[in-house]
């Protein structure tokens, strides 16, 4: 079983969109996908149609005492199932400051839930603080959406430099060009040489089009309701390179 | 599973049911599909609470393996050709479980259907999916297939159980949909003539102890008749091993049914036969025991220590050949005029034993054949020291297994609790005495073997020394079941069981 966060310091780069349509295109590839939506806002679960509402809440499943496994919802699309976002999980770092080893604890409760599944998706909140952290420790991958801007270049330095400083294992990260405004100099230029310069960049950029701000209308991902649409190619191309280079 | 009233379940009628609660939308067009069920002979899966079912559609050749909890496998394969043993699947979890559920029996066909699939999905107010309803109509070949029958089954999306716990209770009690009462399965079996579990190699027979025994030891006979019968197709394709040895298990049964209560029946039918079903019984040895041999090869060549499997190899070369020997003549036996004119006889004379005007009642008969047999095992068995010789275990051991088939025949007269405790101290002792016997016949056809091996100048001396490691595995067994048997004995005569006999016996009279 493989791990893959979308996350960023940043917010509002399209870490949900990523994570939704890659799921979905992993399952549709054949793998078993488990798709955990960790943003209290709940992005992901609108989405997948599916309520924002953990039993016993971010804690319960925390601490353990009720299963990952118990909260797991299908979804209608084949081999997808979404761990669903909670409200409570706006107090994740709270309640892992209360656990041992809170860096870990995130790796040690999708342990058990390497048989049943191929890969796990982390749909990550923006931020860096203890449940990021414990992200970091879990993940494989980390798929960083980046806006095409000098700021958002700077946050991935910061982001491989706090990786870089970790023991033992490390994710891979792979960047990519998201929310691309072909209209603007600044973000042609910047989505053209960074993956010319940079190998922690995909080659794949996913532009900013309003199909893929329609997934919050048709509540599913664009890679299922507009399959041959140049947003869900992109995807697709974007998934490619990620299994290809990471996984 | 539900069904309508009238057999049907309209998509119309589970719209109505389930609103406003719940709404539907199509998933995929409808299909055609083309079912088999299979299972052993003995039917082990369905016995289990298993079924195998191979569903072909365009685009699809699955394999689903369900239990009674709706757990399933899946395994896609073509091409495979039953009857077959389970290794004809790709491997996996599937074959890995169903190997374990048939055993050594191949898997074979037992029903076929033709369905016309609808898959719609169950929305709730989200518009998400919640349940999937699979509407059926199944199509049953035959000439009593009865009209197609609508099926509806509701399948839960993981996480939504309860609401599809509502959703069936909707369709129960708002759209009058009935719990189906039989699966497809049972309704191709039925168009066919057949019903799950038809076959058992087991006694079922229902006797009263009133009934002239005459009536019950015929009846016992015409079932034996049947069952040897059944297992005749497959022993003659070589469908798998069991067949021939249910075979041999009615032959040895109703030998002893004839020596021990042959008496009530008409005057002569137990002189008229017992020297044919003998000859029946004494050809289909030499197969068996080299089935046996093949059926534990594996395990002997796993326990060398000095010689390798590769050094047993020629052995087993040697065994198959011999196998296809033994086959071809107990194929042409089975083929013959002689055994086709046995049974027919056989089954004309049990047909048509007249009502006795004299003569003991069922229970009468059981009660006095048991304890004769029981005293028959108890008294020689006390007999037995360290110092006595082979062949007074081997007495034994059929001594027992009369006991046994006098109280198989007979169960359906007696308290099942005390019976099955009977058997339980019976089967102990038995499974001793039959690791001593088996011991003893393989030892002396291991020399048999190793003679006959010899004579081929291609079989290299390291096969015959890998023998001879075999027979010193074999002779250990031997005296670990001869040491054995002192305890196994003890138990069985006990004065707790004695009494149980006792028990049992009086129980038939009553």
């Amino acid at each position: 079983m493989k791990i893959l966060a979308s996350y960023n310091i940043k917010g509002g780069v399209g870490k949900t969109a990523t994570a939704v349509n890659i799921a979905h295109l992993a399952a549709r590839d054949g793998l078993r996908v488990l798709l955990w939506d960790l943003d209290p806002q709940a992005a992901t679960s609108f989405l997948l149609r599916v309520r924002p509402r953990v039993k016993g809440g971010g804690a319960a499943l925390i601490k353990g005492s009720r299963e990952l496994d118990a909260a797991i919802k299908g979804t209608d699309f084949e081999r997808l199932d979404l761990l669903p976002a909670d409200f409570t999980y706006r107090n994740l770092d709270l309640i892992l400051d209360t656990t041992k080893k809170p860096t870990q604890r995130l790796a040690r409760l999708l342990r058990p839930l390497a048989a049943e599944y191929d890969l796990v998706v982390l749909d990550c909140p923006p931020g860096i603080s203890l449940l990021s952290e414990s992200v970091l420790h879990a993940a494989d991958v980390l798929l960083v959406p980046l806006i095409p801007t000098t700021l958002s270049v700077r946050t991935l330095d910061q982001l491989s430099e706090f990786i870089s400083g970790f023991d033992g294992q490390r994710p891979k990260v792979l960047a990519f060009c998201s929310m691309i405004d072909r209209r603007k100099r600044l973000h042609r230029e910047i989505a053209e040489q960074l993956p010319a310069e940079r190998p922690d960049v995909a080659q794949t950029v996913i532009p900013a089009l309003s199909l893929i701000e329609r997934m919050s209308v048709e509540r599913a991902p664009v890679t299922a309701f507009a399959p041959r649409s140049t947003a869900a190619r992109q995807y697709a191309a974007l998934w490619a390179e990620v299994a290809e280079r990471a996984l | 599973m539900l069904t309508g009233d009238d057999g049907r379940s309209s998509v119309d009628v589970v719209r109505a049911g389930l609103a406003p609660r719940f709404s539907l939308a199509a998933s995929g067009r409808s299909r055609t599909l083309r079912q088999t069920w299979l299972d052993t002979f003995d039917w082990r899966l369905y016995q289990a609470g298993f079924s195998l079912e191979h569903r072909i559609a365009s685009g699809l050749n699955d394999y689903l393996l369900t239990d009674g909890h709706g757990e399933l496998l899946t395994v896609s394969a073509s091409s495979v050709r039953w009857p077959a043993l389970a290794d004809a699947l790709p491997p996996g979890p599937l074959r890995d479980r169903l190997a374990g559920l048939a055993w050594v029996r191949a898997i074979l066909p037992v029903a076929r259907a033709t369905s016309t699939v609808r898959q719609l999905r169950v929305l709730n107010d989200d518009l998400k999916t919640i349940a999937l309803l699979t509407f059926t109509q199944l199509e049953v070949p035959g000439p009593d297939a009865a009209p197609p029958q609508a099926r509806l089954s509701v399948t839960a999306i993981r996480g939504y159980q309860a609401q599809t716990g509502r959703i069936i209770r909707e369709l129960t009690e708002t759209a009058g949909l009935a719990p189906a009462t039989c699966s497809a399965l049972e309704t191709a079996l039925a168009a066919a003539g057949r019903r799950p579990g038809d076959y058992t190699g087991k006694i079922d027979v229902q006797l009263t102890a009133a009934m002239p025994a005459r009536r019950a030891v015929t009846r016992v006979l015409l079932q034996l008749a049947d069952t040897l019968q059944a297992n005749v197709p497959g022993t003659v394709r070589d469908t798998d091993t069991e067949f021939l040895h249910d075979l041999r298990v009615a032959v040895r049964r109703t030998r002893s049914a004839l020596k021990l209560c042959g008496d009530v029946l008409t005057a002569g039918t137990q002189q008229r036969y017992t020297g044919e079903f003998k000859w029946l019984g004494d050809i289909t040895t030499p197969v068996r025991d080299l089935d046996v041999y093949l059926l534990g090869y594996d395990e002997s060549a796993a326990g060398l220590l000095a010689a390798t499997a590769a050094e047993l190899a020629p052995f087993h070369a040697h065994l198959f050949h011999q196998r296809e020997i033994e086959r071809a003549a107990l194929v042409r036996v089975l083929r013959s005029r002689r055994f086709a004119g046995l049974i027919s006889a056989w089954r004309s004379d049990l047909a048509g034993q007249a009502a006795a005007r004299r003569g003991p009642a069922a229970g009468q008969l059981a009660a006095e054949r048991i304890h004769r047999a029981y005293r028959r095992v108890v008294g020689p068995g006390a007999r037995i020291g360290p110092g006595s010789p082979p062949e007074s275990l081997h007495d034994l051991r059929k001594r027992c297994k009369e006991l046994r088939y006098l109280l198989e025949f007979f169960a359906s007269l007696y308290d099942p609790v005390i019976h099955r405790q009977a058997v339980r101290d019976l089967k102990g002792l038995q499974d001793c005495l039959g690791e001593y016997q088996d011991c003893q016949v393989q030892l002396h056809e291991l020399r048999m073997f190793a003679s006959q091996m010899r004579t081929d100048r291609r079989v290299p001396a390291t096969a015959l020394l890998a023998m001879g490691e075999l027979a010193g595995q074999i002779a250990q067994r031997e005296q670990q079941a001869r040491d054995e048997f002192a305890g196994r004995f003890a138990d069985f005569a006990s004065a707790a069981n004695e009494q149980r006999f006792q028990a049992l016996t009086a129980g038939a009279r009553a």
